[in-house]
């Protein structure tokens, strides 16, 4: 994985100093709450609605062991004991003291990581494929771009204070594991007609107020372009987005205004000027990057192993994780396992110190030292030995990080909701743990299959909600909470926003409703193979509006 | 108020004139609809002339003008209204603006260096004048490693890596 050179441990050292002052301006008084906040933000602390939750980028979801240990200390030391990971595969700390997030940073800085622009009107983190490097169907590595922008993005001074947030994923596979297509910019690796590798630029996705799937703008372009078309971008976005409204300040609302064939224009014009300067990559400087992305040292293994394929078959609890939560991996004998972060009745995302220092030390024995982080709030091993599998799941199952449900219904997606944000209208973890224990039983969840929820605690839909395969968003109606349903949205390549099914539900009725929504379609799917989505889509919506509101 | 530049604090020899308002005899800053209206007449007047553009009015505006002026200033209404920021690196970096591009407005402790490498070279600082030197200075000495190349000629952290693997690769 990357490593920070002098210049990169440099910025990030002066961004902690320079924070720290201006803590220290906001404890001396010479500093209102409102003068802070635009500084907090931009370093990722936010004020919420009993405490400061600071926000900690994972670049692309790729996070070492020494990371790990250092965010264990971190939730030991200044917080409860525990982390929660986000739907942007970063971590978040929910009770820090104000005065103490400077030395956070400081003790983060030194395991090369920071809090830089996990907030603010400004370029975020970018996101990638949990699976880069381990995937069988990648075309390349997305990390080294994600990297590329991370530190184009860094303090960039001409975009820091955009019109609004902006959000970048990258993905090097065909089948989409990083929701590109509901992102401000998605860039997907692929070939051109002679061969050589570039990216789709796609632009204005994004969900919120006004959902929309990403449109692309240009179908192939060089890699050594990348920055200088992302800078045109961003320049075009900087000065035409919308600054009279906040929610109409996102640049899915001006390429939909002006529309993306004329929105591409104007990125072509800008570019135009821009493509041969400094923005340019030299190979030397992809190399270079690249470098820190080369494979592990995996070991030359035969295709069958006998002890795995003898554990499966004793041990059905094994075979049930295995068959859940272990998927394909490109180097033979490997394994790619999901660490799932929804043991059922709990918390989607959270995870205990003892688990991250426990999680660490298996990274470390079983693979290359790395975890990965997932924007459905799961942790990754990427490079498992399939002899291995069997011991780690021990060592996993005693931690209580070895819930065989990836993909199933309670692998459900949750934001942390009323019990703690600021913008919520309503409780959304709650609600994810009375589902998760309504269909908790894993003969039950077999029979189910693969389905995605995802909860939002109001239509800033950090759970995506729109593109859940059931979305459940949290209204305030009169002072109650309320659960509007959508159905049908999917976040992958075929990338599609959900439709609001009819009335929303109290507190009381959804948890019901959604089961009226499995029942419905174990009733009227072909056959066992058929999923959710796939019956929603060949049936459309109308059994399950009946189911749903017929009776009432 | 307070006009910095060059590391110094300045006394401010322009004089920002509104659209009804009579010409000075020199050093006025006229509003971009003022220069659209009266331009032959503002130039044959004026040796020194300024203009200044809000952060609605884009500075393509004016790319081939820029030369008939001695200073631009661009405003930012409130800091998070970042426009003039690109405004400020296509007046240096594509139109060639050489003369004074001034940030007036919302001008604070923690954007002004943002804003100087973005091209800006004078500030007016709302605050008296060691105030506003002190926080100019402050704010020059915090970050020294940039990774995005500007027009403001700091060496970028690509630009040193690229010498470091030349040298290494000469020895």
């Amino acid at each position: 994985m990357y490593k920070y050179d002098d210049y990169d441990q440099q910025l990030v050292d002066e961004r902690v100093e320079q924070f720290r002052e201006q803590v220290n301006r906001r404890l001396s008084g010479e500093l209102s709450e409102e003068e802070f906040r635009p500084l907090r933000l931009m370093n990722g602390v936010y004020l919420q609605l009993h405490a400061y939750m600071l926000r900690v980028a994972i670049p692309y979801g790729t996070i070492s062991t020494a990371q790990m240990r250092q965010f264990a200390y971190i939730a030991r030391t200044y917080d409860k004991g525990y982390g929660h990971f986000t739907t942007r595969q970063n971590i978040q700390f929910n009770w820090p003291k104000l005065v103490d997030i400077p030395d956070i940073l400081k003790d983060l800085s030194k395991v090369q990581m920071h809090a830089i622009q996990t907030s603010g009107n400004c370029i975020r983190n970018t996101t990638a494929d949990q699976y880069a490097g381990a995937s069988f169907d990648e075309l390349e590595d997305p990390r080294p771009w994600c990297e590329i922008i991370r530190q184009w993005s860094t303090m960039h001074p001409e975009f820091t204070y955009l019109p609004r947030k902006f959000k970048m994923a990258v993905t090097g596979s065909p089948s989409d594991r990083a929701a590109v297509a509901i992102h401000d910019i998605g860039l997907r690796i692929r070939r051109d007609d002679q061969g050589d590798l570039g990216f789709e630029v796609m632009v204005g996705g994004g969900l919120g107020r006004t959902p929309m799937i990403g449109k692309t703008i240009c179908e192939f372009l060089p890699k050594e372009d990348l920055l200088s078309y992302l800078e045109a971008i961003l320049r075009v976005y900087n000065q035409f987005g919308r600054r009279d409204n906040k929610y109409k300040a996102r640049i899915k609302i001006l390429v939909h205004e002006i529309g993306a064939e004329t929105f591409a224009d104007l990125v072509e014009k800008e570019w135009v000027h821009i493509r041969d300067s400094a923005l340019q990559l030299p190979q030397s400087e992809i190399d270079a990057i690249q470098a820190h992305f080369t494979p592990p040292p995996f070991e030359v293994l035969p295709s069958l192993s006998s002890v795995f394929a003898d554990k499966v078959a004793t041990d059905q609890a094994f075979a049930y994780w295995v068959k859940n939560n272990v998927r394909e991996h490109k180097q033979q004998g490997y394994a790619i396992a999901n660490i799932s972060l929804k043991p059922v009745g709990g918390i989607p995302g959270d995870i205990s110190h003892t688990q991250m220092d426990a999680l660490a030390d298996l990274a470390d024995q079983y693979s290359f030292g790395e975890i990965r982080s997932t924007h459905e709030q799961n942790l990754v091993l990427a490079h498992v030995k399939r002899d291995d599998l069997y011991a780690l799941w021990q060592k996993l199952d005693a931690y209580d990080l070895a819930t065989p449900n990836s993909g199933l219904i309670t692998d459900l997606i949750a934001c942390p909701g009323l019990d703690y944000c600021a913008l919520a209208n309503s409780r959304s973890i709650p609600l994810a743990q009375r589902i998760s224990n309504r269909f908790g039983e894993l003969d039950r969840q077999h029979d189910i299959g693969k389905i995605q929820i995802k909860i939002s605690g109001c239509i800033n839909a950090c759970t995506h909600h729109h593109v859940g395969h059931i979305g459940i968003l949290g209204v305030d109606k009169k002072g109650q909470e309320f659960y509007q349903i959508t159905l049908g949205g999917r976040a992958d390549e075929h990338a599609k926003i959900g439709k609001i099914v009819g009335a929303g539900f109290s507190t009381d009725e959804v948890v019901d409703a959604v089961e009226t929504l499995i029942d419905t379609y174990l009733n009227l799917r072909e056959n066992k193979e058929e999923t959710f989505l796939d019956a929603f889509n060949r049936v459309g919506e109308q059994p399950f509006k009946e189911a749903l509101y017929d009776a009432r | 108020m307070t006009l910095v530049k060059n590391n110094l604090v300045i006394e401010d020899k322009w004089t920002f004139v509104g659209d009804e308002e009579d010409l000075p005899k020199t050093n006025a800053i006229v509003t971009l609809k003022r220069w659209q209206e009266d331009r032959e007449a503002l130039l044959a007047r004026f040796d020194n002339l300024g203009i200044v553009l809000r952060s609605d009015e884009n500075p393509q505006v004016i790319a081939e003008d820029v030369s008939f002026f001695q200073v631009i200033a661009l405003d930012f209404p409130v800091y998070t209204d970042g426009r003039a920021y690109s405004y400020a690196r296509l007046l240096r970096e594509r139109f060639g603006y050489k003369g004074e591009l001034r940030a007036i407005g919302n001008v604070l402790r923690d954007q002004i260096f943002l804003m100087h490498r973005c091209g800006f070279d004078a500030f007016e600082i709302n605050q008296g004048g060691n105030k506003a030197l002190k926080i100019w200075l402050d704010a020059q000495k915090e970050v020294t490693t940039f990774y995005q190349p500007t027009g403001d000629g700091r060496n970028t952290v690509l630009s040193l890596r690229e010498r470091r693997r030349l040298a290494k690769s000469a020895s």
